[in-house]
Formats: structure tokens, sequence, C-alpha cells
């Protein structure tokens, strides 16, 4: 029996390592969302109630957030124009730039109490705490994505649009039926992408690219006929970055839901309610028109295709 | 004379004891492995399902409603991963045997050409599979050449075959090179010309050899067709992907994650059943 003990203990140990190593490596961690659940339940106006919230509720002290003290917003890098300028989401310039610091501003929070961060699209609706208070980032509302996130209210609503060659077959095309046996292409999570087998659903199935610029390369390279993104992205496209390339026109997704911009927050994140507040503010006195303006004023006298 | 039969055999109290003890030994180490197996799979399973974000990670991961809708799609885009793997697999094994030949062979006259296959391999196994398909998709169209391909299923193979290709070729050096010398002796010595000495006696055996190897580059071929999904063809992961982002949910990877490892996992077995094979006869049974 001396002799077998140490073994024994040799069993057990070997039996009780990775247990006790998964133990540790999986203890849950402090979850965040238990802090923001506890101020849902204070709150009169849960997530998703048509409500204003109260006035003191989003008084910036007040407010549930991812780091105390500073707003943190989220959007993918590259950040294209014109959302961003100059893929530099803190300076303000373009019109999800300027949007996120009006936000910011009716929260009541300064230029330099806005923290960006960088997140991938792919990443931005994984499940789990979010490193971010919302992210920005082009993000069209669906009822299917609501399930995995939630969304403000839209902040824009976009057209899509079709983009070519000056010199293509393509380019002098007045409706959406012209392009039936055009090979079309988008980025992939796009509703745009969504859009060309809806509404346009060509012979040829789309071509997808990882983001704007290889769908650029694909259209300058002749590997796809044409593009589709949304309006002002196609319009900066071809005013700026590609000179030779012809917006075609623009048109509407009819089937399915009107397609808005939308801020992306963790599930249930109570934020929401002042965040929507903020936003109906901004719509109406006018601020988010001016941004519009400002920024996209260039891409309202692109014809209709139908 | 009859021969007496041997006396019937009794085991000895001590070898009774002796196999008593090992039976119990058997059944202790059986019970050990069973319970120890259990009590860890248990307890991941256990670890992972009480977990806070579990429900979330159920919803987003293994949500059968998602996997349902969306496996028809995803299962159709394989079709374009298997057209990729197969035409790309007999391209890469003509190229990297070209490279290897070259490579072994002592010819002065082959210099030049050696400098090219040693300058291939170096460049073809140090440069990201990623970055030679963007570079073949999107770079060679790009000089609008006549008779270039552009289009992307060829492209793709294109980049496939110049990636893997260093790779093989190198597992095909290795095998050609870990043939005992005697073997070429012995082929010349039959009167075989050298290459007929290579091309029956060497090169059968070397392949032979390096089978495991090369079906492992094969295996790992079968899941880096999904990198040409970069240059927009629409292939089983992107298929996955876009149905992903436009749900925001991650079931359609686990889907498109099974149907690759339903597609890897023949060939797998097919290499342990070569390797054994390979054993066996090495041994000279059967």
């Amino acid at each position: 029996m001396d002799l077998r003990s140490p073994r024994r203990c040799a069993v057990i140990t070997s039996l009780l390592t990775p247990l006790i190593l998964l133990a540790a490596a999986c203890a849950p961690a402090d979850d965040t969302t238990a802090t923001s659940s506890g101020s849902t339940s204070q709150s009169p106006s849960a997530t998703g109630s048509d409500e204003p919230p109260a006035e003191d509720e989003c008084a910036t002290g007040s407010l549930p957030l991812y780091e105390d003290g500073t707003l943190t917003i989220a959007t993918d890098s590259p950040a294209f124009e014109p959302w961003f300028v100059d893929d530099d989401p803190t300076n303000g310039e373009g019109y999800e730039s300027a949007v996120a610091y009006a936000v910011a501003d009716e929260l009541g929070f300064s230029d330099d109490e806005v923290t960006w961060v960088t997140v991938p699209f792919n990443s931005s609706y994984q499940p789990g705490t979010k490193k971010f208070d919302f992210d920005i980032n082009q993000i069209s509302i669906t009822a299917k994505r609501a399930e995995a996130v939630t969304f403000s209210d839209g902040y824009y609503s976009a057209s899509q649009a079709l983009i070519t060659l000056k010199d293509s077959a393509y380019a002098g095309a007045t409706s959406l039926a012209d392009f039936k046996d055009a090979k079309i292409g988008a980025q992939v999570g796009t509703t745009s992408l969504d859009a060309i087998t809806n509404e346009i659903a060509p012979d040829q199935q789309p071509f997808v690219y990882d983001d704007t610029n290889n769908a650029k390369q694909a259209l300058l390279n002749g590997q796809v006929d044409a593009i589709v993104s949304d309006l002002p992205t196609a319009f900066y496209i071809t005013a700026v970055e590609i000179p030779q390339g012809q917006l075609v026109g623009q048109f509407q997704v009819t089937s399915g839901e009107t397609e808005q911009f939308g801020l992306l927050f963790e599930k249930g994140n109570p934020l929401v309610d002042c965040v929507n507040a903020a936003l109906a503010q901004l719509q109406q006195d006018g601020t988010i028109a001016a941004i519009e303006k400002r920024w996209l004023s260039n891409v309202v006298d692109v014809p209709e295709l139908d | 004379m009859a021969v007496p039969s041997p006396p019937a055999h009794v085991r000895s109290a001590r070898q009774v004891e002796r196999d008593a003890w090992r039976r119990s030994r058997a059944r202790r180490r059986t019970l050990i492995a069973a319970v120890s197996t259990v009590v860890v799979l248990v307890g991941t399973a256990w670890l992972v399902v009480t977990s806070p974000g579990w429900e979330r990670v159920r919803d987003t991961f293994f949500d059968l409603d998602e996997a349902r809708a969306v496996a028809p799609d995803i299962i159709r885009a394989f079709w374009m991963n298997i057209k990729l793997f197969t035409v790309a697999e007999v391209a890469i094994l003509v190229l990297a045997l070209g490279v290897a030949v070259i490579r072994v062979i002592p010819v002065a006259g082959l210099a030049p050409l050696k400098l090219v296959a040693v300058v291939y391999t170096d460049v073809a196994r140090g440069t990201p599979t990623l970055l030679v398909v963007f570079l073949v998709g999107f770079g060679v169209p790009a000089l609008r050449l006549q008779g270039v391909p552009i289009d992307l299923f060829w492209l793709g193979v294109i980049a496939l075959t110049f990636s893997y290709g260093g790779y093989v070729a190198e597992v095909l050096r290795a095998g050609i090179a870990s043939i005992h010398p005697s073997q070429w002796a012995s082929g010349r010595s039959l009167g075989l010309s050298y290459g007929q000495t290579f091309r029956h006696v060497v090169l059968p055996q070397a392949v032979r050899r390096v089978m495991p190897p090369l079906i492992n580059d094969f295996v790992s071929l079968q899941k880096d067709t999904a990198l040409v999904a970069l240059i927009g063809l629409v292939e089983a992961l992107r298929t996955a992907q876009i149905n992903s982002s436009r749900d925001f949910d991650y079931t359609p990877y686990v889907v498109a994650a099974l149907g690759f490892i339903a597609l890897t996992v023949p060939l797998a077995r097919a290499t342990d059943h070569l390797a054994l094979r390979a054993v066996r006869r090495e041994q000279g049974s059967t």
C-alpha cells in the first residue's frame, strides 16, 4: 500500500490538473452587462420603448458607459470617405464622424471626452461584452440583425448606386434591367450585396469583395462590369477615386425594409435610449440636415434607375 | 510406442495470483481512463454551458434554424472549393515534380534552371498564400495583357499552384534524396539508363515514402481554397460570411467549418491507410 500511494496521488493529479487549468482559464469574467442591466431596472424606460427617457436619466454623469468619463465610439479601419476623412475618425470631418461628435456633444461630452476604437465590421456583432459604447460604420438596420445587437434609430437613409467605367457598355444604362447580363460586384456584409440579388437579379452570381477598395480594383481590372455601393460612397468613388468611373444612377431597395443606417450597441445596452433622444434632438434642430448638406450634399442630383 | 500426452497444464498458485492481479490492474486502468474522460468532457461541457454568456454564444454560433437556412447555400458553394483544389492539385503535382527533378539531377547544363528552381521554392514558400492570391488575382489582370486569363477561377488556380508548388516540390525532393544511392547503382548496373532508373526505381519508392506529407499538404490546400474568396470568387467560406454578416449570426461559419472537416477527413483517413500499408510492405508481411 505504501508503495502505491504516490501513484494514486499521481493518478488523481493527472485527473484534476486539466480541470483546474480549465476552471482557472474559463472562470466567468466579471460581466459588465450586469451593471448595465442594473441601471435598466432603475430606469422606467426599458430598451426599445417609445417613451423618451427622463431628462435627468441622460445626465452625462449617470450614463451607463463602457468606460467612465469618456464616450467610446467604434468604427472600422480603414474608415472610408465621405463618411470619414483621411481615415481619421477623430478629426470630426466626414458625415459619420460629424454625427458621432454631434451625438457626443448632445450627451454632454466635449470633443476630447470621445475615444475612438477600431472594430472590424465582422467582430462588431460578436456575442458578449463590447469594448465600445456604440459603433458607427454605415451599418444597415434589419430585423434579423437586431436579434443579435441593439440599433439606435436611423441617422441616414441610404439609397444604393451603380458604378461602372465611362467606356463600359453599361455606362449609358437607364434601368436596372439593363444590368441583367452584367458581372456585378459589391462588398461583403453590405445591403448592396442583397440589393444585387434582390433588385437587379443578374444572370451571374454577384462577385463579393472584402472592402470597396478590392471591389474598385476589380472594376478597374475589368473583372466586373459594375459595382454597387451606397450612394454617398458611390459618389465619392466616381468623383475622387476613379475619375474614369461613372455613376450610372441610384435606386431604392424596394423589397424588404427601408434602408437606414443605425448606431450599433451591445444587445440590451440601455444607453441607446439616451442616444435616440440625442438623435431625435439633432434631427429636430437641423444639425443632422446641416451635416448631411456639408458632407453629402453633392449626391442629390443622381438619376434614379428603375 | 504411444507418446504420453503431456500432463494438463496446471497454473501454479503463484500464477493464479499473478493473473488475478493483472486482471485487476487492467480493470483499474480501464476504469481510470473512462472516469477521467467522462470527468474532463462533462466538466468542460458544464463550464461552457453554465458560463454567463452561453445563451448568447449558443444563439450566435449554434443557431439550428440559421444552420438549416444557410446550409443549402453553403453546400452548393463547396462545389467551387472542390473544383479549385481538384484542378490545383493536378497542376501542383506537375509543377512540383518538375522543380524537384531539376533540383536533384546532376546535369551541369541545367545550372540556370536549377537557380530558377531554388529561387522559386524560396519565394513560393516565403510568401503568404493570401498575398500570392492577392497579387495574382488583382495584379495579373491589371496588366491587361492579351491572352492572360482574367477568369477568377483560373487566377485562383494559378495562385494556389504557385504557392503550394514550392512546398510540394520540397517534399518530393526530400523523398527522392532519401532513396539510398545503392538503388541508383542497382538500377544502372542492371542496364537501365539514368532516366529509366529514376523513373522506374527511385521515383516510385520516393513518392511512396513521402505520401503522408504530400497528402498533408493537400489537406491544407483544401482549406486554403477559401483564400480565393479574396479576389471575388464566391466559395463556401465567403458564402458563410455573406450570410453571417447579413444576419449577424456566426452559425454559418460553423456550418462551413463542418463542411471543410467533412472534405478533409477522407483524405486524412487515406493517409493513415497508406502509412499503415507502407509499414506492412517494408516489414515484408502480406
